[in-house]
């Protein structure tokens, strides 16, 4: 595998080639193995800076990003919506205009509008890397998920990956949708039909209401967090009910096959979309994803962050 | 002045003919009146000589918008786009729900402008969709149309009791036509794009809905509706059926809801960005359908400015809308006329001129003698680069930037004097 | 670096002498280090690891000792990261730990500027601290930009700057052995 990476961004994996997501997971290799030395630190992006603008707040992908970069040798800063002057009604352009006059060397953004990695991609000289934008995508953690399957199971092609939960708002499933149709995996999206509507069959994965009938089928099934706020009012009657029809239930895991991984992008609802059994139990590779995203994370921070400029 | 050896196409006189056509004090004389000192002689041969063009959705922005257009730029770039008479939309700040703001409009244009502005009034105060707008004295006010464009009466009560109104004052009613509780925060096409990338949808159903409870209305009421810029196939249908029942229903057409789908959003530029959104092609051939069979009998614009730093930013922060006024006529001749050849240049003519003054029963559209003499010269076949930075118009925020097109206007003529040519 | 045609490049080692120098190094290595258990022969990749391994299956066919061997990935601790024109490929480092008390001796096919071995040494160091670190290198091109000296060399090759060395390896190139000049 030799093609040379050249995008300064990860925006997301839908443009990806299948030989460019394979060559990040195997960048990721080399960096997982640097989490195991003693001294847990590498030269790579000594005297960069990397700016955590997590305009939609997070802390889990935030800390796992300020690792990934501090394991590189950057320089980290980090910026949450309310302390920017977003708040004070400066646009994103200028925001990000007056980052890069601080020479933020790359960006990591996370924000509630898709498209807005795109947009200061366009417009910065940075690296920028999607961090999550809106529901349309979250590049690492799809490629985290894909490389913790591939870890687990040796190959992508030819497994069949079940998502459950709300697919239409869910940026993790789509990106999970790009990258592993690209590598050849058969998905299938279950959930309520007014949150995994029949259009995602147009994106060549099937969609099912019929959990039960599902799950027996599955080499991996990756939960998404659900909740009941607001904007899902309308599309489903709540937890309860939920967790009935569709939640991973100690009952229900009983009709995955032995060797089904169990994973979730977190933070886990224990008891909506799976049980607490289920999610310490030995199928379940949740904390892997978890070390994953670390080396991927540093792997896609390495590759975009060393482009010359 | 004098146009010669043009082909004079004059729809509602059924004129077809290489002929002069003169003009007197400004208005459209017989050739018998001419003086020969002093009269302008323009040679048109080769082009097509049509009554002044009606663009009868255009959004003005003044009063309070002034830095995305002014009456006076958007006359400006209504003459460019060989339009000689154009009708402003009332969600101005204030918005035109009051006689006051309509005199103010009027002044302004008269003032500055050097097409003709007609303003519509809304249907609701303020365009909140809460209480009738003071649709009496809008009228008195010389106001030619009601409309919320921009916003919608969602309260079928209010809208019809509205239409009521207006019928008793003889005023047409124009609806944009939008069910906000279908439609939510969407702002793209819902279907194939906006499930791919995230964005909240705006599903067809969301227009149909709506242009359904017009054609209920407009029975009910036994009043005329319009429906603004069509956008989905079910509402060419249900436009198609009521008018074979004899309902008061009408429709318009955009050249950006046949000029491009919602496969365009996908690089979440914002000048794809419009209300109602770009569609998939099976609305786009429903469109072009309804047109070529009469469905769908008027052509218009949109013309929505926005400065440049309010499209800027996030997708779906940005306000809908693009300019429309210097590209419409070269897209749908391109379009219409020669890429799918669905109407003739006479009959986009009569959607331009006839049909609009019908509806709005206007003093336009013809070239009968003693007619304003507002003409505009068309050269159908002219090949031409859109080019946005050389737009009158104060906005740019257009994606047809570097478009070829075939079709132009190249001259337009308001009351009787050379408002712009190429 | 460009893959040149073979025909505008002269070969200055054949098999036979690759085979030699390095069964000459493997001699060495065992005469300076008493306690062969304690050493480790850590290849950087690509060719560093075949030749690595090729000075163990020496050393094990004179001493009779299984020698340790290891890989050192060198792409993330250079030193000029974003400034090459492309992004060398990385790969997974692979010392037995501890590696205090151990000898560890960097294995590379051509020493040049020194950037490398800098680098390796850098990479050895977040594993561990070794007792020695040393050096062995199939060609010594010369030319250093560091002080960086090899221990053990299979042959020196002067060259002037913009002259090029390519080693080829059968098992990692499918090519006969051989390591090739290009001038320019």
């Amino acid at each position: 595998m030799s093609i040379y990476w050249n995008r300064k961004d990860l925006l997301g994996l839908r443009e990806l080639s299948a030989h460019e997501i394979n060559f990040i997971l195997e960048t990721a290799d080399a960096f997982k193995q640097v989490g195991t030395r003693e001294v847990k630190k590498v030269p790579a992006l000594r005297g960069k800076t990397l700016i955590n603008f997590f305009v939609e707040p997070s802390t889990r992908t935030r800390t796992s990003f300020e690792l990934a970069a501090h394991r590189l040798s950057a320089d980290v800063i980090n910026i949450s919506a309310t302390t920017s002057s977003l708040t004070k009604g400066e646009t994103l352009k200028d925001t990000a205009r007056n980052l890069q006059a601080l020479h933020a060397d790359i960006l990591v953004l996370r924000h509630s509008s898709a498209g807005a990695p795109q947009f200061l991609a366009e417009r910065l000289k940075s690296s920028v890397i999607n961090a999550g934008d809106g529901a349309h995508e979250h590049p690492t953690q799809g490629l985290l998920d894909i490389y913790t399957i591939r870890e687990k199971r040796g190959k992508i092609d030819n497994l069949h990956v079940v998502i459950i939960g709300d697919i239409l708002f869910s940026r993790v499933a789509r990106s999970n949708i790009f990258g592993l149709t690209k590598l050849g995996a058969r998905v299938t999206l279950v959930g309520p039909s007014t949150l995994v509507p029949r259009e995602f069959e147009k994106l060549g994965v099937a969609v099912s209401n019929q959990i039960d009938k599902v799950l027996p089928d599955a080499d991996v099934v990756n939960l998404l967090r659900i909740q009941h706020e607001r904007q899902r009012k309308e599309y489903f009657p709540g937890i309860g009910e939920y967790t009935t029809l569709f939640g991973l239930t100690k009952e229900r895991a009983k009709l995955l096959k032995p060797d089904c991984l169990v994973m979730h992008p977190g933070p886990i609802n224990r008891g909506v979309e799976i049980d607490s059994e289920v999610a310490d139990g030995l199928q379940s590779v949740i904390l892997d994803q978890v070390t994953n995203g670390l080396a991927v994370r540093m792997a896609v921070l390495y590759l975009c962050g060393g482009i010359a400029t | 002045m004098i146009i010669r050896n043009g082909r004079v196409i004059d729809p509602a006189n059924k004129r077809d003919d290489v002929i002069d056509l003169a003009m007197v004090d400004g208005k459209i004389s017989e050739r018998s009146e001419i003086r020969n000192q002093e009269t302008e002689t323009i040679d048109a041969k080769g082009l097509i000589v049509a009554p002044g063009l009606i663009d009868m959705h255009v959004h003005l922005r003044e009063p309070g918008f002034g830095h995305k257009e002014t009456i006076e730029s958007g006359a400006r770039a209504a003459a460019a786009g060989g339009f000689t008479t154009i009708v402003c939309m009332p969600n101005t700040s204030p918005a035109a729900d009051n006689p006051a703001t309509i005199a103010w409009i009027k002044d302004r244009a008269k003032e500055t402008a050097g097409v003709n502005i007609l303003p519509t009034g809304a249907i609701s105060k303020n365009i909140a969709g809460e209480e009738l707008a003071l649709i009496g004295s809008l009228g008195r006010a010389g106001v030619v149309a009601i409309t919320d464009d921009g916003h919608c009466v969602q309260n079928h009560e209010l809208m019809r009791r509205a239409v009521e109104y207006a019928r008793m004052v003889g005023l047409p009613v124009l609806d944009h036509c939008q069910d906000y509780n279908l439609v939510g925060n969407g702002v793209v096409n819902e279907g194939y794009w906006s499930t791919l990338l995230g964005l909240p949808g705006w599903p067809a159903a969301g227009e149909e809905a709506i242009v359904m409870r017009n054609i209920l209305l407009a029975e009910l009421c036994d009043h005329h509706i319009h429906c603004q810029h069509i956008s989905a196939a079910g509402s060419v249908r249900f436009i198609r059926e009521a008018r074979a029942r004899g309902v008061k229903i009408s429709g318009e057409v955009c050249p950006h809801h046949i000029a491009l789908t919602d496969e365009a959003i996908q690089n979440f530029d914002t000048n794809y960005k419009m209300n109602p959104p770009l569609r998939a092609k099976a609305d786009v051939d429903a469109i072009l359908e309804g047109i070529a069979d009469g469905t769908l009998s008027i052509l218009c614009s949109d013309h929505a400015p926005h400065a440049g730093f309010e499209k800027e930013v996030e997708f779906d922060q940005a306000p809908f809308g693009i300019v429309g006024l210097e590209t419409e006529l070269g897209l749908f001749i391109d379009l219409l006329v020669h890429k799918h050849r669905k109407i003739d240049i006479k009959h986009l003519i009569k959607m331009y001129t006839v049909e609009p003054a019908k509806l709005l029963n206007l003093d336009a559209g013809t070239l009968s003698a003693g007619a304003p003499a507002d003409v505009t010269l068309i050269d159908p076949d002219l090949d031409w680069t859109v080019k946005i930075d050389q737009f009158q118009s104060l906005s740019r925020n257009s994606p047809f930037d570097g478009w070829k097109l075939k079709g132009r206007a190249v001259r337009t003529i308001v009351g009787g004097k050379t408002v712009w040519s190429l | 670096m460009d893959e040149k045609k073979h025909n505008s490049g002269v070969p200055v080692m054949d098999a036979e002498a690759i085979r030699r120098a390095l069964r000459r190094i493997a001699h060495e290595i065992i005469e300076q280090n008493g306690d062969l258990k304690s050493v480790v022969l850590a290849g950087i990749p690509l060719r560093g690891v075949e030749v690595a391994r090729r000075l163990a299956e020496f050393i094990r066919q004179v001493a009779k000792i299984d020698i340790e061997t290891g890989t050192i990935d060198v792409a993330m601790h250079r030193d000029d990261v974003g400034t090459r024109a492309e992004l060398p490929i990385v790969h997974a480092s692979k010392l037995p730990l501890p590696l205090e008390h151990r000898t560890v001796i960097i294995v590379d096919d051509v020493l040049f500027t020194g950037r490398t071995a800098r680098a390796a040494m850098d990479a050895i160091s977040s594993f561990g601290r070794p007792a020695r670190i040393q050096l062995a290198a199939l060609v010594d091109r010369g030319h250093r930009e560091l002080p960086i000296r090899a221990d053990y060399v299979g042959k020196n090759l002067p060259t002037a700057t913009r002259e090029q060395i390519q080693v080829r390896l059968q098992n990692v190139d499918k090519e006969p052995d051989a390591v090739w000049l290009f001038k320019e």
